[in-house]
C-alpha cells in the first residue's frame, strides 16, 4: 500500500516537473477568451513548416501567407494587385519587354521586414536563388524558364526568361512565391536549406502578422508587426493558428460553439453543414476558383496481364484500351451522368455543375460543352447501340468478347465514395459493369514510381479527383495534357497527362498558346484546348467546386479568395 | 534483483534492434509518399526532386543505417551537449534524424508534445485507476449487490462505448448544447494564477474524463475479480479468526495480495500513456504525442514514425521489466535469483 503511494507521489512529481518545464519555455501572455483583440483561425490540418517553398500542403503556404508576401497577389476575383510592388508591369507601362523574355518589377520605397530593416531588390534576388537552388524547391514550377533575376538597384528587380513569356507574372506572384528575408536566410542555401529549423519556423516577414511561436504540426501564435506599411492594420493585437482534428469538428467550433472565428476547407456532406450554420454564431462562405472534380479515362490498356511492361503504357499508341479508346463508349459514359444529383448529394452549396475543365475565370470559361448539363440515358443508350455495344445475357453490353465493365478508382473520401456510388448506378442504366476502389490519399496523390495505386500509374479504367491551377493563367495547365506529358518507366512515371491522350491538335494548341501574347487570343486558344479535352471525352468535368470556409459572425472583411491563400487580406479582417 | 535487471536490460538490446529493424522495413514497404498533401498544381518532377531532397533515393540499407546513427549517435549526444552545456566535437555536422513534413529535428517535436501527452493522458490514466480501485474493492466485497450490478453495468459501458463516441457526445452536450466547456484544447495556454487555473480545468476536463471513464473500465473489472480470488482463501479466514478487524483484513490483508496482478496491469499501461490516447486527442485537439504519430502517418513522414513508434517499442519493453521487478517487490515469494 505505502508502495503504491508512492508510486502516485512519483507520477504526480513527473506531471509537476514538465509542467513547470513547460511555463519556462513560454513567454507569450496568456490569451482571454474570445476577446476584441485577438483574431482565432482554425485549420484542420496543421501547419508543418512555415517556409512555402519547403511546405508540405495547401495549409503552410496560407498559414505563412500572414507573415511572407509575394510581389503581387490575386485579389478574390482573380485580379492581379500589387503587394511590395509599385504598380503590376506590363507591356505598355514598359515593365514587360516587347520581346516578351524580362520583366522588371519596382519595388516599393516604404516597406519594412518586421524587424526593421527596409525590404530590398536584393531580397527578392535571393529569394529566387533560394529556391532555383534549394533540392525540392514546392514554387520550381513558377520558376520554370527563368535565366536570372537580378537587383538592378535598391528597388527594381529584372527577371530574364531564357524563351519567350507571354504570361510573365509566375516568380513571385501568389503565396507561393513570396519573398525571404537575405540577412535571415543567406546560410540556408541549396541542400542546407532543410536544417535551417530555426528560419523554417520563424521567418522573418513583411506581412501583417510576426511569429512569436511556433509548434509544428500543432499552433502557431502571431503577433501584431509593428513595421506593418498601413497604419491601423492589422487590427488583431494577436492571432493564433491552431491546426488538428477534422474538418466537420472544425465547422462547429466556428458555426455551432463560436470558439473560433475563422475555419478552413470544410468538406462536409451539405446537410450536417447546413444544420451547423442554422445555430447562427457564423456564416458559409463558398468562393469559385478553378477546382474541378473529374473523371479521367484511361486511353490505354490496363490490363494487368501486360505486366509493368505493357500495363497503362502508352507504347506509341500500339496499346488502345479495348473500350474506352472507343469516343461512343466515353460519350456514352458522359451522356449517363446527372452532374446535378452529384452536387446535390455530395457537395451543395460548395459545388455547381460544370462541363469544362477550365470553368474560370470568365474569358476563358468555354460554352460549347454546355449539353452535358443534362443526364441522358436514352441518348446513351442509343450510341451504344450504334457503335455495336449489345447487351449480353448479364445485362452488361459487350462487343467480340469485350465486356463493358469498368474498375472505377478515387481516393478515399467518404463524399467521393458517395459520388462513385452514384455514378455505378448510373452506368448501370446503360449497362456498363462498374468495379470500385478507394486509395488513401497519401498513396493516390503521392506519385511514388514503387507504387502501383498512384494516379500517374493509372492501372485502372477510370479515376475521379479534383484539380485546379495557380493563379488565373491556364498555360501551364493546360500544356499538361500533350503527347510529351504522358507518364512512363522513361519519365520515372513523371508527367501529368494521365489519360495518356495524344493529338496532334492539341500539341499544336499548346504550342500556338505558348507562343500568343494578345489576351483575347489566349482565351480563345485556351478555349479550343479546353473543348478538345472535354468533346473527346478524354477527360469527363463533373463538378466546379468551390472553396468553402467559415467564419464567424463578429469577425468583418473576409473577402474569401480562391485564387490566392485565403487569409490574403488578412490585414483587413476586423471585429 | 540487482543482477536479474541488468541482465533483462541487456537482453533488450537485441530486442530493441530488432525491432527497429522490422519497424523501418515495415514502413518502407508501405506505400504512401511523402508529396501526397501537396496540391496537385506541383508537377511530378518537382515531386520527384523533394523525395531526393530526403533522401529517399539512397538504397534500404544506407538509409538505415543512417537513421541509426542519427538516432543512436547523434542525437544523444546533443542530448548530452545541451544538458550539460558542454561541446563535444562538431555538433553542427551531426546530421539529426528530420521529420520530413516539418523538417525539424524529430526529437524535438517529440519533447514539445510530451507535456500536454502526459497532463491530459497521464492525468486520465491517474484518475481512471482512483475511480477504479475502490470501485473494484466494493463490488467484490459486496457481491452482487446494486452497487456491484451498477458498477458491472458502468464497466460495460465504459468499456464497450468506444472514446470517439463518448468524446462527441460530451462535446455536444457541454460544449454545444450548455456551452459550459472547450471543444478545443489549448496547447499553448499557461497556468499563472487562479484564473487561468480554472481556463486550464475546463479545457481538459472533458479529454480527461473520457478517456478516464475507458481506462477505469477495464481497471475495476480486473480489481474486483482479483479481489475475489482472494477473499476466499484460507487466510482470510485466518486473519478474521484472529479477531482482526475488517477494514484491516480488506485492506491489508486482501488487498495486498489483490494488487500483484492488478499493479503489473497497471505498469504495463503505462507505455500507452507515452503513446498518448490518439483518437482522444484529434477529438479534442490536445495535439499530443498520439496527434503527432497520426498527422506523420497520414503524411507519410517517415523518420518521424519510425522514431515514435520505436520510442514506444522501448517504454514496453522497459515498462515489461517494471512490471516484473514490482511483482518481485510486492510478493516475497517471488524471488530472480
Amino acid at each position: 500500500m505505502r508502495k503504491r503511494i508512492g508510486l502516485i507521489a512519483l507520477w504526480t512529481a513527473a506531471l509537476a516537473a514538465c509542467s513547470s518545464e513547460e511555463l519556462a519555455i513560454e513567454e507569450i501572455p496568456p490569451q482571454q477568451e474570445a476577446d476584441e483583440d485577438h483574431l482565432k483561425i482554425l485549420y484542420w490540418q496543421a501547419a508543418s513548416i512555415l517556409n512555402p517553398y519547403l511546405s508540405s500542403g495547401t495549409k503552410d503556404v496560407e498559414a505563412a501567407s500572414m507573415v511572407l508576401e509575394p510581389l503581387a497577389h490575386y485579389d478574390d476575383n482573380g485580379t492581379m494587385v500589387p503587394t511590395l510592388a509599385v504598380d503590376i508591369p506590363t507591356v505598355e507601362n514598359g515593365g514587360v519587354a516587347p520581346d516578351l523574355r524580362s520583366i522588371t518589377w519596382k519595388l516599393r520605397q516604404d516597406i519594412l521586414w518586421s524587424d526593421g530593416t527596409p525590404l530590398t531588390a536584393a531580397d527578392v534576388a535571393f529569394s529566387g536563388q533560394y529556391c532555383l537552388q534549394a533540392a525540392g524547391c514546392n514554387a520550381a514550377p513558377s520558376f520554370a524558364d527563368v535565366a536570372a533575376i537580378e537587383a538592378l538597384d535598391d528597388h527594381t528587380v529584372h527577371i530574364s526568361f531564357g524563351v519567350e513569356k507571354p504570361f510573365p507574372y509566375r516568380p513571385f506572384a501568389g503565396s507561393v512565391s513570396p519573398v525571404l528575408q537575405r540577412a535571415q536566410f543567406a546560410d540556408c542555401l541549396g541542400a542546407k536549406a532543410v536544417a535551417c529549423t530555426e528560419q523554417n519556423f520563424h521567418p522573418i516577414g513583411t506581412g501583417p502578422f510576426q511569429v512569436e511561436q511556433f509548434r509544428a504540426n500543432d499552433v502557431i501564435v502571431f503577433s501584431a508587426n509593428p513595421h506593418y506599411r498601413e497604419p491601423g492594420k492589422p487590427a488583431f493585437a494577436t492571432a493564433t493558428f491552431k491546426g488538428g482534428g477534422d474538418a466537420a469538428s472544425a465547422a462547429r467550433a466556428v458555426l455551432e460553439t463560436g470558439e473560433f472565428d475563422y475555419a478552413w476547407n470544410l468538406q462536409v456532406e451539405p446537410e450536417v453543414l447546413e444544420r451547423m450554420a442554422a445555430a447562427g454564431k457564423g456564416e458559409v462562405l463558398a468562393a469559385y476558383g478553378t477546382l474541378v472534380e473529374r473523371l479521367i479515362v484511361n486511353q490505354t490498356n490496363d490490363d494487368p496481364n501486360l505486366g509493368p511492361g505493357g500495363r497503362s503504357l502508352y507504347l506509341d499508341g500500339g496499346n488502345p484500351h479495348p473500350f474506352l479508346a472507343d469516343p461512343a463508349v466515353r460519350r456514352a459514359l458522359s451522356l449517363a451522368i446527372d452532374r446535378q444529383l452529384l452536387v446535390d448529394a455530395g457537395y451543395g452549396a460548395g459545388g455547381r455543375v460544370t462541363c469544362n475543365i477550365v470553368p474560370a475565370p470568365a474569358m476563358y470559361a468555354s460554352s460549347a460543352n454546355d449539353n452535358c448539363r443534362t443526364q441522358d440515358i436514352d441518348e446513351a443508350n442509343r450510341i451504344l447501340d450504334a457503335a455495336g455495344w449489345l447487351p449480353g445475357g448479364d445485362g452488361v453490353r459487350a462487343k467480340d468478347d469485350v465486356r463493358l465493365s469498368i474498375l472505377f478508382q478515387t481516393s478515399t473520401n467518404s463524399v467521393r465514395q458517395g459520388t462513385q456510388a452514384l455514378i455505378k448506378q448510373m452506368w448501370k442504366e446503360i449497362g456498363v459493369e462498374t468495379e470500385l476502389r478507394n486509395i488513401d490519399g497519401a498513396v493516390f496523390f503521392g506519385s511514388d514510381p514503387g507504387s502501383p495505386d498512384t494516379l500517374q500509374k493509372f492501372y485502372v479504367d477510370i479515376q475521379m479527383y479534383t484539380n485546379n491551377f495557380d493563379g488565373t493563367d491556364p498555360e501551364t495547365y493546360l500544356a499538361g495534357w500533350i503527347c510529351s506529358q504522358i507518364p512512363g518507366p522513361d519519365n520515372q512515371w513523371l508527367g501529368t497527362n494521365s489519360p495518356r491522350l495524344c493529338s496532334p491538335e492539341y500539341d499544336a494548341l499548346a504550342r500556338r498558346l505558348a507562343g500568343t501574347a494578345a489576351l483575347a487570343e489566349r482565351a480563345a486558344v485556351a478555349k479550343r484546348m479546353n473543348d478538345v479535352l472535354v468533346q473527346n471525352h478524354y477527360l469527363i468535368p463533373l463538378i466546379w467546386r468551390a472553396r468553402l470556409s467559415a467564419r464567424a459572425k463578429t469577425l468583418k472583411g473576409v473577402r474569401l479568395n480562391p485564387w490566392d491563400s485565403e487569409l490574403w487580406n488578412v490585414a483587413d479582417w476586423h471585429r | 534483483m540487482l543482477r536479474y535487471a541488468t541482465r533483462r536490460l541487456l537482453f533488450a538490446v537485441p530486442t530493441l534492434l530488432a525491432i527497429s529493424f522490422v519497424l523501418f522495413a515495415l514502413l518502407d514497404l508501405a506505400p504512401n509518399d511523402p508529396t501526397g498533401q501537396l496540391p496537385l498544381t506541383i508537377p511530378p518532377e518537382v515531386r520527384a526532386q523533394i523525395r531526393d531532397s530526403m533522401g529517399l533515393d539512397q538504397p534500404f540499407p544506407v538509409r538505415y543505417a543512417k537513421w541509426l546513427e542519427s538516432f543512436f549517435v547523434n542525437e544523444p549526444l546533443n542530448l548530452i551537449e545541451e544538458m550539460f552545456d558542454v561541446q563535444i566535437g562538431d555538433s553542427s555536422a551531426r546530421p539529426r534524424v528530420l521529420s520530413w513534413a516539418t523538417r525539424g529535428p524529430v526529437v524535438d517535436l517529440i519533447v514539445e508534445r510530451l507535456p500536454q501527452t502526459l497532463w491530459v493522458v497521464g492525468l486520465s490514466y491517474l484518475v481512471g485507476i482512483l475511480i477504479a480501485l475502490p470501485i473494484g474493492i466494493v463490488s467484490a466485497y459486496r457481491q452482487y449487490s446494486w452497487f456491484d450490478q451498477i458498477g458491472a453495468f458502468v464497466s460495460m459501458v465504459g468499456f464497450s462505448v468506444p472514446t470517439f463516441f463518448t468524446g462527441l457526445l460530451a462535446i455536444t452536450v457541454f460544449s454545444v448544447m450548455l456551452q459550459w466547456l472547450p471543444s478545443i484544447y489549448d496547447t499553448t495556454h499557461e497556468v499563472t494564477d487562479l484564473a487561468s487555473f480554472w481556463v486550464q480545468i475546463k479545457q481538459i476536463l472533458m479529454p480527461v474524463l473520457v478517456l478516464a471513464l475507458y481506462n477505469a473500465a477495464q481497471l475495476s473489472r480486473f480489481m474486483r475479480s482479483a479481489m475475489l480470488d482472494n477473499l476466499n482463501l484460507d487466510y482470510v479466514r485466518t486473519a478474521r479468526a484472529k479477531g482482526l478487524r475488517e477494514r484491516v483484513v480488506l485492506l491489508v490483508h486482501v488487498l495486498r495480495n489483490s494488487m500483484i496482478p492488478v499493479v503489473t496491469m497497471i505498469a504495463l499501461g503505462v507505455p500507452t500513456i507515452f503513446g498518448g490516447a490518439i483518437i482522444t486527442e484529434q477529438i479534442f485537439r490536445v495535439n499530443g504525442l498520439g496527434q503527432l504519430l497520426v498527422v506523420a502517418i497520414q503524411g507519410a513522414d517517415i523518420p518521424l514514425v519510425q522514431t515514435l513508434t520505436f520510442l514506444f517499442a522501448v517504454l514496453i519493453v522497459l515498462f515489461n521489466l517494471v512490471a516484473d521487478v514490482l511483482y518481485g517487490i510486492l510478493d516475497p515469494r517471488i524471488r530472480y535469483e
